[in-house]
């Protein structure tokens, strides 16, 4: 290795170089592994005092994290449709809101009706799918390369669809019911206290709830091996990097773009489903699963599947371990670390700048 | 909506100077003689209700129209004013109210309200575009949420309650005719600042910096902080109509500030068009007297499907609003005319 060699990479990096100090990179690393040892540390041992009096109790703690991460994979759910949307037609689509509460309102229906959840799930993101398709054919084809008037007329469809999903339902909260198989709540294999004559309590869990996070992992990594390993997802990716340069390239992107709405909006739909099982239905939760949508994707960055991931994970164990430690100001934790995202890395974790 | 265009400095404008000074005339002429032909139900519920309303999408339109940064949080900074008033004022929900009076307490509301709007704006500066109405809807929902949550500072979902407007020089305020002119003086005042900083040299910056950021920073320019100016004259109107509009209500809650409020403001400042100040006054007029008259029609519970409709026809067909069509109708005029002529 000449000596501009040796100057040009930079220290610590440097195959075999004997280096004294350490790069940032590894600083970091070291610190997500404390973090991490720590986390498994405050997951499996036996609490000292001095903790609870911080934390409450283990119980809590662990109950508020294991919600946070549910809430995270509903959160994930709705925000990677959002996300893919945007990233690739640059369309901010704020009815996504009011499609996963028809998705929500369209899975109990057919779960009702026929008593199959199963089916109500199905149902919802099939007839989303379909919804988001005419959406993008009859709509945001008509607006294409105006970003705003798309934007407005999404306002438009969500103030319209609130409406109307008001006339047909009216104002009552509705329940979607799990099937008996999926009810009941199950033993983790986490100790939460011992009790004096020795026998050891279990964290007990409702085990839909981990269904929840099973499925958003899952949806998530098919997500993740669609766009990287398929020829689909390969145009989807080039799309988001560069859309004028797809379709001279021969690409249909209209296609493309038709694809990606459909499966955006029927991943709405079937996270209506899903978060209306595990919590419930009621007129707006259309903005409130938009507002985590946005959040999310603010934070972990425009047009990325892992960063709707981590975004929906940092707000969901943000929401939720805030209820538990400062109840009222939960809203504005949320609030703050988009804050500190935009004041620091403006396009998001995962974001790429323009 | 970057086709907002400035009259250019450099062509002889008398002639168009003295056609808009007679528009305004006989618009003043007409607001200031309404009182003598409507009965009370008009002069607030209508009257004032618009003029308020008006100078919450102007705010939105100053942001809109000459920095190209669409804002759903004018109602929020609204809201901080109104929250202000019914802290710092007189209420009657025997929670906080220091009892300061009204000439201390609206100078305290509009500062408040200019300094939120001029941090909000300064952290979504930081991207540009379409961002901004996420990160602005995220603050107001969030805002929303927050106030509806917090029970020492906002008293949560109630809010805050008999809230009056002052007694000055033994005229009250609270009566129909003086509210209206106080209305009226108000929309005045921000209409001819909006109108007048967009010749100024800080509103021709601001439309060169919408219409080119890269370039003006280049020349040297400091985008950013002409951004965050215009958010605290914004948030200052927004403020404005904010005092107004809990003077008007006699309260103020959480559901003044929510997000359909946020998009309220927007519907009206869309409608009524963002090229010319002028626009939200229009728009307001047309939504305030459909979400009075909308019963008769479609029913109290449908009236968001008419106004949803309504401001979809408009962004698909008049994309500058009902502004928009006037100046279509008037060129289709002109051309009848030449061609009559031949």
């Amino acid at each position: 290795m000449s000596i501009a060699d040796a100057l040009k990479t930079p220290p610590g990096s440097a195959p075999g170089s004997p280096g004294t100090g350490i790069s940032r990179r590894q600083v970091w690393g070291l610190f997500w592994l404390v973090l991490a040892a720590l986390f498994i540390w405050l997951v499996f041992a036996d609490w000292p005092d001095w903790v609870k009096n911080i934390l409450l109790s283990k119980k809590a703690f662990l109950s508020a994290c294991l919600n946070g991460l549910t809430l995270a994979g509903l959160y994930f759910l709705v925000a990677s449709g959002f996300t893919l949307v945007f990233g690739l037609m640059r369309n901010v689509n704020l009815a996504h809101g009011s499609l996963y509460l028809l998705g929500a309102y369209i899975g109990y229906e057919i779960a009702d009706r026929t008593g199959y959840w199963l089916l109500g799930v199905l149902g919802a993101f099939l007839i989303l799918s379909v919804v988001g398709l005419l959406m993008q054919v009859v709509v945001f084809r008509r607006l294409e390369g105006d970003d705003l008037r798309q934007t407005l007329v999404t306002i438009g469809i969500s103030i319209i669809a609130a409406d109307l999903m008001l006339a047909v339902w009216t104002g009552g909260t509705y329940q979607i019911l799990i099937p008996d198989w999926l009810a009941g709540a199950i033993k983790l294999p986490i100790v939460t206290a011992v009790r004096s004559n020795g026998s050891i309590v279990l964290l007990s869990y409702p085990f839909f709830r981990l269904v929840v996070l099973a499925l958003a992992i899952v949806i998530g990594i098919g997500l993740w091996l669609m766009l990287n390993k398929t020829r689909v997802g390969m145009m989807i990716r080039a799309g988001v990097d560069d859309r004028e340069m797809l379709s001279a390239s021969g690409t249909n992107v209209h296609l493309i773009f038709a694809v990606v709405f459909a499966i955006g909006a029927g991943l709405a739909g079937l996270a209506g489903v899903i978060g209306g099982s595990a919590l419930s239905v009621a007129p707006g939760e259309d903005v409130r699963y938009l507002l985590a949508s946005l959040v999310v994707v603010i934070v972990g960055g425009m047009g990325s599947i892992t960063g709707a991931a981590i975004g929906a994970l940092i707000i969901g164990l943000a929401e939720q371990i805030g209820l538990v430690y400062f109840p009222t100001y939960g809203v504005v934790l949320t609030f703050v670390i988009m804050v500190v995202t935009l004041a620091i890395r403006p396009q998001g974790i995962m974001g790429k700048s323009q | 909506m970057n086709a907002h265009v400035t009259q250019n400095p450099a062509t002889p404008t008398r002639n168009w100077l003295a056609r808009i000074g007679t528009g305004h005339l006989v618009l003043a002429a007409l607001l200031l003689a309404y009182p003598l032909v409507s009965s009370d139900f008009f002069l607030t519920q209508i009257g004032g209700y618009s003029l308020i309303f008006g100078m919450l999408a102007l705010s939105l339109s100053l942001l809109a129209g000459y920095g190209g940064m669409v804002s759903l949080a004018q109602i929020s900074f609204a809201g901080v004013a109104g929250y202000t008033v019914a802290i710092f004022g007189e209420n009657n929900s025997n929670i906080l109210g220091f009892g300061w009076p009204w000439w201390l307490v609206m100078p305290l509301a509009l500062f408040f309200a200019a300094t939120s709007s001029a941090l909000i704006g300064w952290v979504s500066v930081r991207t540009e575009g379409i961002y901004t109405i996420m990160i602005t809807l995220a603050v107001a929902t969030a805002a929303f949420y927050f106030v509806r949550q917090n029970y020492t500072l906002f008293n949560g979902f109630p809010g805050y309650t008999g809230l009056r407007a002052p007694i000055v020089f033994g005229v009250n305020f609270r009566d129909p005719v003086p509210f209206y002119y106080m209305c009226l003086v108000a929309a005045t005042l921000s209409y001819a600042a909006v109108l007048y900083a967009a010749r100024s040299t800080f509103g021709l910056t601001l439309q060169a910096i919408r219409d080119n950021p890269r370039r003006m920073r280049a020349i040297g320019f400091d985008v950013t902080a002409h951004k965050v100016v215009a958010w605290f004259y914004a948030g200052l109107i927004a403020g404005l109509a904010g005092v107004l509009l809990v003077w008007f209500n006699g309260r103020i809650s959480p559901g003044t500030i929510n997000v359909a409020a946020a998009i309220n403001v927007l519907i009206i400042a869309v409608i009524g068009g963002l090229k010319h100040p002028i626009g939200p006054f229009i728009g307001a007029l047309m939504v305030v007297l459909m979400q009075t008259f909308a019963i008769d029609i479609v029913g109290a519970e449908r009236f968001n499907t008419l106004i949803g409709v309504f401001f979809l026809a408009i962004v698909f067909f008049s994309p500058d609003g009902i502004l928009g069509l006037w100046g279509q109708l008037r060129q289709r005029l002109a051309q009848e005319d030449l061609r009559s002529r031949q």
